[in-house]
């Protein structure tokens, strides 16, 4: 509890320090406040877009793309794993196509899915989907691969049927890798918005960014990226928390 | 229920396009409630006796008969444990015990109280909601026995299942081992590396040659107290059959 404590201590310490430079080392430097911008400024911008740019209803649009995106592209991942993860073969065969596309740069596909889908919230939707269907797939798919054969054995000595292995030992024998595969995604997750909202859209963070960087508003850009960070933090310790109770089997390390 | 073994050959594809032939011409009798074990140099097809035995894998020619009927699939009267103990890491001990029963349509409560009186049978009460992590190795062990038991086998196969306990756990679990089999009357293959352990607790001990591995002696053990290994390791006889194995598997020459 004491060591608790003094974690607390210690990071509000930080972050003091940190926002005390960030307000007055620039300034002292002689860096303009439109390069920039101060705390205080910021926060002073921030009320301004609550007021006048519809802060909350586009942080939501975000926060809520990126959930979804992230359900349905880690779904979509995780199932196309566990499918590949039982056949050998279509493993090898699709393999080659698994990689290329995992290499391709999948923001790039944004202006693309612009022109065929128009300037409406599919776009942004797939760039997230494509961008979190991977880490997932691939992390899955090793995970089946290394199933130990042993207690697949065993359960087919038990006379359990294909189905009964896969949710009695092979999905928990996978879950650890799932969980990291998914916390991977979720940082990911909120890339793909972002980068869809830049490219072609009207609403969300990534549209005040671009909105703001047009009317070199760095403060209200800096303001934008803070609020994409938060939205990625939450996502990301809803699913660490996840883990830690899925996982509790899991030994800790102490050192 | 009996095992039998009638000339089985078993051979594999390997990488290569080769075929490597892991027993051969394998025949011999597994009576009611015998305690059986295998021993043999390492690669000779051991496990591979055991695989068929459990209904893996058929044998490419000759059969396998469990009480009289050619094994095709896996049998429910045949349980099989290994040296790891393929305990699953995310269930508590007593889930782990359940897990042979959940496929077999008992109902939960019966599955529970199956479970509960095989652990303590196993001298493993008290510790049914604990992880596997949470047990040392050879209560891990143990409670894999509880495992194979609960679901009520007529015929144990053991693959080293005492090779990675340490020696002084080794011989306590081989006596709690020994006395549990004896009382339940179950039929036993122990597949061992061990020549003494092989002496200490079997009724007969086959003898197998290096690859293709086929069966080159089967030594009678006549020795009393089969429930009690760790008597049986003060007769001046064990020493005489594990010496005579020992002459058999050659391994003074190997060691050359």
């Amino acid at each position: 509890m004491r060591l608790a404590n003094s974690h607390t201590v210690m990071g509000i310490v930080i972050l003091s320090i940190l926002l005390l430079i960030w307000q007055f080392l620039p300034p002292a430097l002689g860096i303009p406040r439109f390069i920039i911008p101060t705390v205080t400024d910021m926060l002073t911008e921030l009320g301004r877009m609550y007021r006048r740019e519809n802060l909350i209803a586009n942080t939501v649009s975000t926060a809520w793309y990126t959930l979804l995106g992230f359900a349905i592209g880690s779904a979509l991942g995780a199932m196309i794993g566990y499918l590949l993860g039982f056949s050998q073969f279509w493993e090898r065969v699709l393999s080659p196509y698994i990689l290329a596309l995992q290499i391709a740069p999948k923001v790039a596909f944004a202006p693309l899915f612009i022109m065929w889908f128009g300037y409406n919230a599919i776009p942004k939707l797939l760039v997230t989907v494509l961008i979190v269907f991977f880490p997932v797939l691939v992390n899955v798919l090793a995970a089946m691969k290394t199933v130990d054969r042993d207690m697949v054995n065993l359960a087919r000595a038990y006379s359990m049927t294909r189905w009964e292995i896969f949710l009695k030992v092979e999905f928990p024998s996978t879950l650890p890798n799932l969980m990291a595969g998914l916390r991977i995604a979720s940082t990911l997750a909120v890339i793909g918005v972002t980068v869809g909202e830049l490219v072609g859209g009207n609403t969300g963070l990534g549209f005040l960014i671009s909105y703001g960087g047009g009317q070199a508003n760095a403060a209200m850009v800096f303001n934008a990226i803070v609020l994409l960070t938060l939205i990625g933090i939450v996502l990301y310790s809803v699913l660490a928390w996840a883990e830690e109770r899925l996982l509790h089997y899991i030994p800790k390390k102490d050192h | 229920m009996a095992l039998e073994f009638r000339n089985v050959s078993k051979s594999f594809d390997v990488p290569g396009g080769k075929r490597l032939t892991a027993v051969e011409g394998i025949d011999f009798k597994v009576n009611e409630g015998e305690f059986v074990s295998v021993v043999g140099p390492s690669g000779c097809g051991k496990s591979t006796i055991l695989s068929m035995t459990a209904g893996l894998y058929q044998p490419t020619t000759g059969e396998v008969l469990v009480s009289g009927e050619v094994v095709t699939k896996p049998n429910p009267h045949v349980g099989f444990m290994l040296q790891k103990d393929l305990l699953l890491p995310w269930r508590t001990i007593i889930k782990n015990v359940e897990f042979g029963l959940e496929s077999r349509g008992v109902g939960k409560a019966e599955r529970r109280d199956r479970a509960m009186a095989e652990l303590e049978r196993c001298h493993l009460a008290g510790f049914e909601n604990q992880y596997p992590h949470q047990l040392s190795g050879g209560m891990r062990q143990r409670a894999a026995l509880a495992r194979t038991l609960a679901i009520d086998p007529d015929i144990i196969l053991l693959d080293e299942p005492f090779s990675a306990l340490d020696a002084q756990t080794k011989l306590l679990i081989q006596n709690s081992f020994a006395e549990t089999i004896q009382e339940a009357g179950i039929t036993t293959l122990l597949i061992t590396h061990d020549l003494s352990e092989a002496v200490i607790m079997s009724d007969r001990v086959l003898v197998l040659s290096e690859r293709p591995g086929t069966v080159m002696r089967e030594i009678p053990i006549d020795l009393p107290d089969r429930a009690h290994p760790l008597r049986r390791r003060q007769m001046p006889e064990v020493h005489q059959h594990a010496g005579e194995i020992f002459k058999l598997l050659r391994l003074d020459q190997r060691a050359a």
